[in-house]
């Protein structure tokens, strides 16, 4: 080993964070962009499905919510962005790979958004799951990256909450409030589970991960973590989540539960989601049509500096 | 049609503290670095001040440790109050 490696490796054994202008191993350089990326991406497209009610939110109280949480979310697309930047990619390249379909973002936002409960439910579900997987990244090995996931949990707990309180409010409305509810997370239950990624034994890369102190929990192990938080939520709330095999393990002092449909989620992660295309498309169209304006304020820009 | 620079963000969080580096984004220029430094970094009265400076204007050092550049402060022990031993029955030292 040279004696820069030595360095990187000591480095991580002791816990201690990598800053950007350390020597890491390529491999290293290139998981972790690719994983940020990744992270950006989700934040950005994840947007769109709830970025849908804020026109049709209905009250003020409601819209100005929805709003500055999807506001949120773009800014923490723009935490991430940042953090990937200093491992020397650009955040040009990375929306163009998105744009390609060259890098990936989460499946679950491949999902439709057809009820305004489903507003509710991915902040109770799909926030919660995000900050399942988030917190432990807070002390993850590469400081920028850590650094971001500390603002953005900041900012989650208020995601999560705010979807929780829409869904009681509408449990204390009408049936037909309540059956939305319960029609909602049927649906998302299972692709929440999903995005803490596949199984562990058909992720390859974890191993690794954890090694360099990127990752600092399994994938199944954040999964268990998620649904013992999430049944008595559940309770709390008067719904019910779809999985038979869902039931109190004593022995284990957590909660068995089923499997999801892996074919399903590999079959959306491939691009044979619900929602894939639209959602590039969108992507793509907000992009090209920003054009004239980024244009427009580099020409402006320019000009203020001759004058 | 070029990409906006890159800015890197200070902010003050409150009065008596020091601006402290929270991350970098891309503006076309100073004027809109600092309002999209506002959305992006402080939306929740995260800062009083918000410093934003272009990311190529900035000299850094390599943050290694063993850099040859923080050795000279390194046998400068006399440096430190603990270095010098004052007796127990000396008040206020
Ligand atoms: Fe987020
Ligand atoms: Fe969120």
């Amino acid at each position: 080993m040279t004696e820069l490696a030595e360095y990187f490796e000591a480095t991580i054994q002791r816990g201690d964070r990598v800053e950007p202008r350390d020597w890491m191993p390529d491999a290293y350089r290139k998981t972790l962009v690719r994983q940020i990326a990744q992270h950006a991406h989700s934040e950005i497209i994840g947007m769109q499905p709830e970025g849908a009610w804020i026109s049709c939110a209905p009250s003020l109280r409601r819209k100005a919510i929805l709003l500055a949480k999807v506001q949120d979310e773009a800014g923490h697309g723009l935490y991430l962005y940042s953090a990937a930047e200093t491992l020397g990619t650009s955040r040009r390249e990375l929306t163009d790979k998105l744009l390609a379909g060259k890098q990936k973002y989460s499946s679950i936002f491949n999902y439709p958004t057809p009820s305004y409960a489903d507003v509710g439910t991915i902040g109770w579900l799909v926030d919660g799951a995000a900050i399942c997987n988030q917190v432990p990244l807070c002390r993850t090995s590469f400081g920028p990256y850590g650094r971001a996931m500390i603002r953005i949990c900041k900012e989650e707990s208020f995601h999560q909450r705010q979807g929780y309180e829409l869904l009681m409010t509408m449990m204390r409305g009408t049936d037909e409030q309540r059956a939305m509810v319960q029609e909602s997370v049927n649906r998302f239950w299972w692709p929440a589970l999903m995005m803490f990624g596949p199984p562990d034994d058909a992720s390859p890369n974890t191993a690794q991960s954890m090694a360099w102190g990127i990752k600092r929990d399994t994938n199944d192990d954040l999964r268990q973590k998620f649904v013992d938080m999430s049944v008595p939520q559940a309770e709390a709330l008067g719904v019910t989540l779809p999985d038979p095999d869902l039931k109190w393990n004593a022995e284990r002092g957590s909660y068995d539960f089923g499997q999801p449909d892996w074919d399903e989620f590999w079959a959306v992660v491939k691009g044979d989601g619900p929602c894939n295309a639209e959602r590039l498309e969108h992507r793509r169209k907000a992009h090209d049509d920003g054009a004239w304006v980024r244009g427009a304020a580099v020409a402006f820009a320019r000009l203020e500096e001759e004058l | 049609m070029s990409e906006w620079p890159l800015y890197e963000v200070f902010v003050r969080s409150k009065r008596g503290l020091n601006h402290v580096h929270v991350g970098s984004l891309h503006a076309p220029d100073d004027k809109l670095a600092l309002m999209h430094a506002r959305d992006v970094y402080t939306r929740r009265n995260e800062g009083v001040s918000i410093w934003v400076v272009r990311a190529d204007a900035i000299t850094a050092s390599s943050p290694d440790e063993k850099d040859p550049l923080f050795a000279p402060s390194g046998d400068k022990v006399y440096r430190h109050p603990t270095f010098y031993d004052i007796p127990e029955h000396v008040p206020h030292m």
